[in-house]
């Protein structure tokens, strides 16, 4: 953590703490003034801030759940109700954390997305895009056994759903015919797999905890990409992270509490399945059963293949891709400012993701437009997924003619106010 | 160029938007109807509790529904929430006896108090079936939650206090003209209009004058209705009123909060926004 400014309290008390254990160096080096960023973030920078926001919202309010919390087949439902009926502000508790799972991946996903457009997994950068989607594949699976939790009808559905993907694996010799058991620890979802769903769900946020310190880590050697996608080297290149970016993540930070409390205040079930208003009940099938709206891309391409095996591996293939991407794309310029070709590439990508969720949503038979059911779309829409990362990204990456790049951060400062 | 991925951004919102809003319920069921909305004072960002539409509410539900449908969640002791005094709630709780062991050992009953929930009309499911034809009474302490369906535009959405309204008053004597073709009535159901299906094991548990309210409302089907889901909105979601007044307490703050937040970020920005302190000959 390489910085300019070192810390140097003049208070001997601090001093003599400062020279045993410098915590108060760490932490000034880190998020302080002595941690410099690129000058020009804009606030798409804002979300990576937002992110460990939201990872510390759901362990505070998650540990203060599970003070009521009963995992047991027979009391998990009513437990939660107890919760929202009883428990002083427990309503608003179980309200910011059922809420605040979709915070944390709507902000989640507009950091991932913020790296493809800025080229933020590029070299120096592998290893902290690495760890970021090891991050993001610890929350889909701590977001999926959290939502197993208040044992309601889509809970109990989507956990014997999502637990029997892995039934497709039934050829591997010796494991293979017991995984599923294995997962459930019986013979269908039931009190063990409560249990464990729930131990790991208290487990993994602590996981993700120090996978987040070893993100900040890596992030902190070569430093924040920025929109010009340039080595920030110049001298008038960085600013101080405190006072410039403390003041502008924490206006970043108010404005999406807004947004945040919207939700939790007037529209808390919005997000959530009214299934999960009915206890489980193995014996009575939901019409549709669909996963919480963050997995529903991943649902869609799952669906889109007919063969169970090979939707699997696709399904995973979909998010474990994202580890090859730097050396996917092989463009010498960063950001997509000045990568035409790709930037459109790029929307078409955003676009066709928010659709395969919406395919992931609806039945694969439903009929769409022109006729055609909701499978061949989605079929067209993961064929167009992939071959953004194997065919559109290696390909334009190394073909597309790019725009000129300033210089430097400073220079592109002020030629922008030169034009005023 | 921010600007231009800004609007695209938004684009691509869009399009996700009027996806999801078309998609979500385009699914409707044929013969199928979509309840009408109604009006309640607990919807809007000011929602309060009807008091008196609630308590002639549980006099509907503890007269009628009460007779097959539990309400396993909720206490005697929350009433003090909708307008009842200490003392009514308690003679509310009176009414009921629950089991008990004496200092004997023997099984015995008590009378309810406070702290009691309301009793269960079966000892269990099984029961409950072999006493409806075979099917089971929905538990009503979250019944509205569970019947809402909301969508991204607020037209789409069917809220469920809408839905128990329209599904009382929206039973037919005989199959209608508009019922799915080729609809045969099952033994034992009756047709209704909202119910998925169209065909319900539950006969009209409503009709005109079927009790007698304290202040003298008219109990007509419609009326009783409206006072029933009104009653178990409030079972369903009892922190309701709560929520959204301490949620307009937190939007006032944190708007003030935010916009001293815009101001802070921008004085502390102004110089370096406008590269004051670049030396352009050292670049």
């Amino acid at each position: 953590m390489a910085s300019e400014h070192k810390f140097d309290p003049t208070n001997p008390t601090l001093k003599w703490v400062e020279d045993r254990l410098p915590l108060m160096g760490l932490i000034y080096n880190a998020i302080g003034a002595g941690f410099s960023a690129p000058r020009n973030l804009n606030y798409w920078w804002n979300f990576g801030v937002l992110a460990g926001f939201m990872l510390v919202v759901q362990i505070v309010t998650g540990i203060v759940l599970v003070m009521h919390y009963v995992p047991d087949v027979n009391l998990a439902f009513d437990s939660v109700q107890h919760i929202r009926r009883d428990v002083n502000y427990g309503w608003l508790m179980q309200a910011i954390h059922a809420n605040g799972a979709s915070m944390f991946f709507i902000v989640v996903y507009i950091h991932i997305l913020r790296g493809f457009y800025f080229g933020s997994y590029k070299s120096p950068r592998e290893v902290l895009w690495f760890l970021g989607i090891i991050i993001y594949l610890l929350m889909m699976a701590t977001g999926f056994m959290g939502y197993v939790l208040p044992w309601g009808q889509m809970s109990f559905w989507g956990a014997t759903v999502i637990t029997n993907f892995f039934s497709a694996f039934d050829f591997i010799p010796f494991i293979g015919d017991g995984l599923v058991e294995w997962l459930w620890g019986g013979f269908a979802v039931d009190q063990p797999t409560l249990n464990r769903f729930f131990s790991l769900h208290y487990l993994l946020p602590f996981v993700l905890v120090g996978v987040v310190i070893l993100h900040i880590w890596a992030l902190h050697i070569p430093g924040s990409t920025n929109p010009l996608g340039i080595d920030a080297n110049g001298p008038y290149d960085k600013v101080p992270f405190h006072p410039y970016y403390t003041a502008k993540d924490a206006f970043g930070l108010g404005v999406f509490v807004i947004f945040f409390a919207a939700f939790v205040f007037y529209i808390p079930d919005f997000l959530g399945h009214p299934d999960n208003y009915i206890k489980a009940d193995r014996l009575k099938t939901p019409a549709h059963i669909v996963p919480e709206w963050y997995y529903l891309p991943f649902y869609a391409i799952l669906r889109a293949i007919p063969d169970k095996l090979l939707g699997i591996v696709a399904m995973f293939a979909s998010i474990l891709i994202m580890f090859a991407m730097p050396w996917l794309d092989g463009s010498r310029i960063r950001s997509m400012r000045f990568r035409p070709l790709s930037k459109i590439f790029f929307w078409i990508f955003v676009i066709n993701g928010l659709f395969l969720g919406y395919l992931g949503s609806i039945s694969p038979d439903e009929i769409l437009w022109f006729g055609f059911e909701a499978i061949v779309y989605a079929q067209i829409s993961t064929l167009y997924y992939f071959a953004y990362f194997c065919v559109i990204m290696p390909v334009v990456s190394r073909m597309e003619t790019t725009l000129p790049v300033p210089t430097s951060i400073a220079a592109s400062v002020l030629e922008a106010n030169r034009k005023g | 160029m921010m600007k231009n991925i800004k609007i695209k951004g938004l684009l691509a919102a869009a399009v996700a938007f009027t996806a999801i809003t078309n998609g979500s319920f385009a699914a409707t069921e044929e013969g199928l109807k979509t309840p009408e909305r109604n009006e309640y004072t607990s919807t809007g960002i000011f929602g309060k509790f009807d008091h008196a539409s609630i308590q002639r509410g549980l006099q509907v539900y503890v007269e009628v529904c009460s007779a097959c449908h539990s309400l396993n969640l909720v206490a005697f002791r929350t009433l003090e929430d909708v307008g009842y005094s200490e003392d009514e709630v308690k003679a509310i709780a009176l009414e009921y006896e629950y089991p008990e062991l004496d200092e004997d050992g023997e099984e015995t009953f008590r009378t309810g108090i406070p702290a009691d929930y309301f009793p269960a009309p079966f000892a269990n499911d099984n029961q409950a079936k072999a006493s409806n034809n075979g099917a089971l009474p929905p538990d009503f302490s979250t019944i509205v939650k569970a019947r809402e369906h909301l969508s991204f535009l607020p037209w789409h959405s069917v809220y469920g206090e809408d839905y128990i309204v329209a599904l009382m008053t929206g039973y037919e004597d005989e199959v209608p003209a508009d019922a799915p073709e080729g609809f045969v009535l099952a033994q034992g159901t009756y047709y209704n209009h909202y119910f998925s299906g169209n065909a319900i094991a539950m006969a009209a548990p409503l009709s005109d004058d079927m009790v007698e309210y304290a202040d003298g409302t008219p109990a007509t089907v419609h009326q009783m209705a409206y006072d029933v889901a009104n009653f178990l909105a409030w079972a369903s979601d009892p922190t309701m009123q709560e929520r959204k007044e301490l949620g307009l307490r937190v939007m006032l703050f944190m708007i003030v909060f935010v916009i001293l937040l815009y101001f802070t970020n921008k004085r502390v920005w102004a110089k370096v926004k406008k590269g004051e302190d670049i030396d352009p000959s050292k670049l």
